[in-house]
C-alpha cells in the first residue's frame, strides 16, 4: 500500500473503471442484440476515459513519472486496487448486466458526493464522470427492471445473477484506513452515507424489478487492498499482453 | 460497402421498349436521378436485389465486428483501446442503420438474421480471414475500410433513398476508420524492426483479400448490368478495384511498405497502376464457406443469437405486461 491515501483512493477509482471497461468492451459483437453491442461499447469508452483521469492523477501524485498507461499495463495483479465485483466472470450476459447495475448504483452516488470533494482535482474528475455514469445507471436500472419483471426465464436469470454477485457489493461500502483518511479531510464521503443511499435505492429498484437481494450473505473483501479472485490474473495477462511481449515500444 | 456478388434478377436489363408502362415510368425516374422512396411502386426484382445488397452489407458490418473485436482486450495502450472500441461500435451502428434501411423494403431484422445464420444470406468474405497480430487492426482499417469507402462513396448516389442516405452518414465514419488504420501502420513503420515486420506481414496477408472485396470482374455479369441500370450500384467492380489500387500503392510506399505483388507497376499510358491476377479460386472457396474463419464467425453469431434469446424474449414479455397494465388502468 502507498503511504499516501489519496494515491490509493485514485488507484481504486481508476482500477474499477479499467477492469470494468475491459470486461464490457469484450461484449462488442457478442451481445444479444446489436443495440447492446453499441450500448456496452459506449459504457466501455466512458470508463476508459475515466481510467485515464484517475490513474493519471495517481501517477502524478506518486511522482515517479508513471503515466496512466504505465499503471494500467505494467503493474502486476497484486498492485490492482479494483473491487472484487468488477472482476467477476464475463461469460453470461445476465451477470454482466447485473454486475454493471450493482456497480453503477454505487458509482453514481459516490461520484455525486465526490463532486463536493475538498480535493479540487477529485471534484473535477467526479464532475466530468458523473454525467456519464448517470446514463450508465439509467440504462442498467432500466434493463434490470425489464428483465427482472419480464419472462419467467429472464426473471430467473436476473435473480440468479443477483444471488451470485450480491456478496461483492459490501466491499464498496466498507471503509478502511484509506477511506477514513479521505473522509476526515472532506476529500471523499463517509461510506456509511453511501451505504444508506445504496440500500434505499436497491430496495426500491429491486422491488420494481421483482427481484430479492439475498439475506445474510458473507460480504467478500480484498480487492481494495490487492487481494483478488483468481480471475483477475487472467484478465490482466490478456490486457497487458502487448506491453509485456514488446516492452517499451510506441504503438 | 461490403457486398460482393449480389445476385440481381439474373437477366439482362430490359430495354425501354420491352418494359410495361409502370416499369418504364420507374426507369425514367431512375435515369433522371430521382430517388425512389419506400412507399413508391418498384419492380419486384429491384426490391429483392436491394434487400439482398443492403442485408449483405448489414451482415458484413455485424460480422465485421468479430475480427477487430478480437483485439479490443489486447490493444496496446488505453488510447488505442478506446479508438478500436469506438470503431467497432461504429460498425455495429452501421449494421443497425442498414437493417433499418432494409426494413423499409418490407422485411424484418429477425428474418434477415435468420437468413444470415442459415447461410442463405452472405456477408463479405474479407471477414473470414483471421486477425492474428495488432498490425492486422491497422491493415483492416487501412485496406478493408479503404476498399469499403471506395465502394460506398458511389453508393451515396444509389437510386434508393434510405440506402443512399444511410451511405452518406456511414461514409463520414468510414473515412475516420481508414485514417485510424493507416495511423496504426504508420506508428509501426516508425517503430522497431519487429514492429515493421509485423506491419509488412499484415499487408502481405490482407492485400489480396482486400482486392477480392470488389467481387469478380463484371465484364460479363448480368447481375452487375441490371444493378447498374437501376443505379443500385452505379460503378462497376473493376473500376472500383482499380481506384483502390491507385490510391493504396502510393500510401504503402510512403511509409516504406511493399505491396506483395511483383506485377504492381505504374502504367504511364493508362494513367493507372497495373497489378497481378487475383486468385479467384481462393475467392470462390472462401465464399463457399471454406475460408480460414467462416465456421468460427458463424459460430460466434449463432452463439450470440442463441444465448441472447432469453434477453430478447424477456424484454418482449415485459413490454406486453406493461401494455396490459396500461390497458387495465384506462
Amino acid at each position: 500500500m502507498n503511504d499516501n491515501p489519496t494515491i490509493e483512493f485514485a488507484l481504486r477509482m481508476g482500477d474499477n473503471c479499467l477492469i470494468l471497461a475491459q470486461q464490457v468492451g469484450a461484449w462488442c459483437g457478442h451481445a444479444p442484440v446489436v443495440e447492446e453491442d453499441i450500448a456496452f461499447a459506449n459504457v466501455a469508452l466512458d470508463l476508459i476515459g475515466q481510467t485515464k483521469l484517475w490513474l493519471g492523477y495517481a501517477g502524478e501524485l506518486e511522482g515517479k513519472g508513471r503515466s496512466a498507461d504505465d499503471l494500467a499495463f505494467l503493474r502486476d495483479v497484486r498492485q490492482f486496487r479494483n473491487c472484487l465485483l468488477v472482476e467477476q466472470p464475463n461469460d453470461e450476459f445476465a451477470k454482466a448486466l447485473m454486475r454493471q447495475f450493482l456497480f453503477d448504483a454505487w458509482h453514481h452516488p459516490m461520484l455525486t458526493a465526490l463532486t463536493k470533494s475538498s480535493n479540487a482535482r477529485i471534484a473535477e474528475i467526479a464532475e466530468k464522470s458523473v454525467k456519464e455514469v448517470s446514463y450508465h445507471l439509467e440504462r442498467s436500472h432500466d434493463l434490470i427492471t425489464r428483465l427482472g419483471d419480464g419472462s419467467p426465464e429472464s426473471h430467473a436469470k436476473m435473480q440468479e445473477a443477483l444471488n451470485d454477485l450480491w456478496r461483492f457489493t459490501g466491499e464498496l461500502m466498507t471503509p478502511d484506513s484509506v477511506d477514513e483518511a479521505l473522509a476526515a479531510d472532506g476529500a471523499a464521503p463517509e461510506l456509511s452515507d453511501i451505504q444508506a443511499e445504496y440500500t434505499a435505492y436497491m430496495r426500491s429498484a429491486l422491488e420494481e424489478a421483482t427481484l430479492v437481494a439475498p439475506e445474510k450473505v458473507h460480504m467478500y473483501q480484498g480487492g481494495k487492498t490487492g487481494v483478488h479472485t483468481e480471475k483477475l490474473g487472467h484478465l490482466v495477462a490478456e490486457m497487458q499482453w502487448m506491453q509485456r511481449a514488446y516492452p517499451g515500444l510506441k504503438w | 460497402m461490403y457486398a460482393q456478388m449480389v445476385k440481381s434478377t439474373g437477366e439482362r436489363p430490359k430495354t425501354l421498349d420491352e418494359m410495361t408502362p409502370e416499369e418504364r415510368a420507374f426507369q425514367t425516374r431512375i435515369d433522371a436521378d430521382i430517388k425512389i422512396e419506400p412507399k413508391e411502386w418498384m419492380p419486384e426484382g429491384y426490391r429483392k436485389t436491394l434487400i439482398r445488397q443492403i442485408s449483405q452489407h448489414a451482415h458484413s458490418e455485424v460480422v465485421g465486428q468479430l475480427p477487430e473485436g478480437n483485439w479490443i482486450n489486447r490493444a496496446p495502450t488505453l488510447d488505442r483501446k478506446a479508438i478500436l472500441i469506438a470503431k467497432v461500435q461504429d460498425e455495429a451502428g452501421h449494421g443497425l442503420y442498414l437493417y433499418c434501411a432494409a426494413e423499409t423494403l418490407g422485411v424484418s431484422r429477425d428474418e434477415l438474421i435468420q437468413q444470415l445464420l442459415t447461410g442463405k444470406a452472405k456477408y463479405s468474405s474479407i471477414f473470414n480471414y483471421p486477425s492474428l497480430t495488432w498490425a492486422d487492426i491497422g491493415a483492416i482499417g487501412w485496406l478493408v475500410d479503404g476498399a469499403a469507402i471506395m465502394n460506398q462513396v458511389q453508393l451515396q448516389r444509389c437510386s434508393y433513398g434510405p440506402y443512399s442516405r444511410a451511405m452518406i452518414r456511414i461514409c463520414k465514419e468510414e473515412s475516420f476508420h481508414q485514417r485510424q488504420g493507416y495511423d496504426i501502420m504508420m506508428a509501426l513503420m516508425r517503430g522497431s524492426p519487429e514492429q515493421q515486420e509485423m506491419a509488412q506481414d499484415a499487408l502481405n496477408r490482407w492485400w489480396w483479400p482486400s482486392l477480392m472485396m470488389f467481387g469478380p470482374s463484371d465484364a460479363d455479369s448480368v447481375h452487375s448490368a441490371q444493378s447498374m441500370a437501376w443505379k443500385i450500384k452505379p460503378v462497376g467492380n473493376d473500376e472500383l478495384r482499380q481506384r483502390f489500387v491507385d490510391q493504396t500503392v502510393p500510401q504503402a510506399e510512403f511509409i516504406g511498405l511493399k505491396v506483395p505483388d511483383p506485377e504492381v507497376k505504374w502504367n504511364e499510358e493508362r494513367g493507372h497502376y497495373d497489378f497481378g491476377e487475383i486468385d479467384w479460386e481462393e475467392f470462390y472457396r472462401v465464399l463457399k464457406g471454406e475460408g480460414p474463419c467462416n465456421r468460427e464467425r458463424m459460430a460466434a453469431r449463432q452463439k450470440a443469437w442463441d444465448d441472447g434469446e432469453w434477453f430478447r424474449e424477456g424484454l418482449m414479455a415485459h413490454s406486453k405486461k406493461r401494455a396490459a397494465k396500461k390497458l387495465a388502468a384506462e
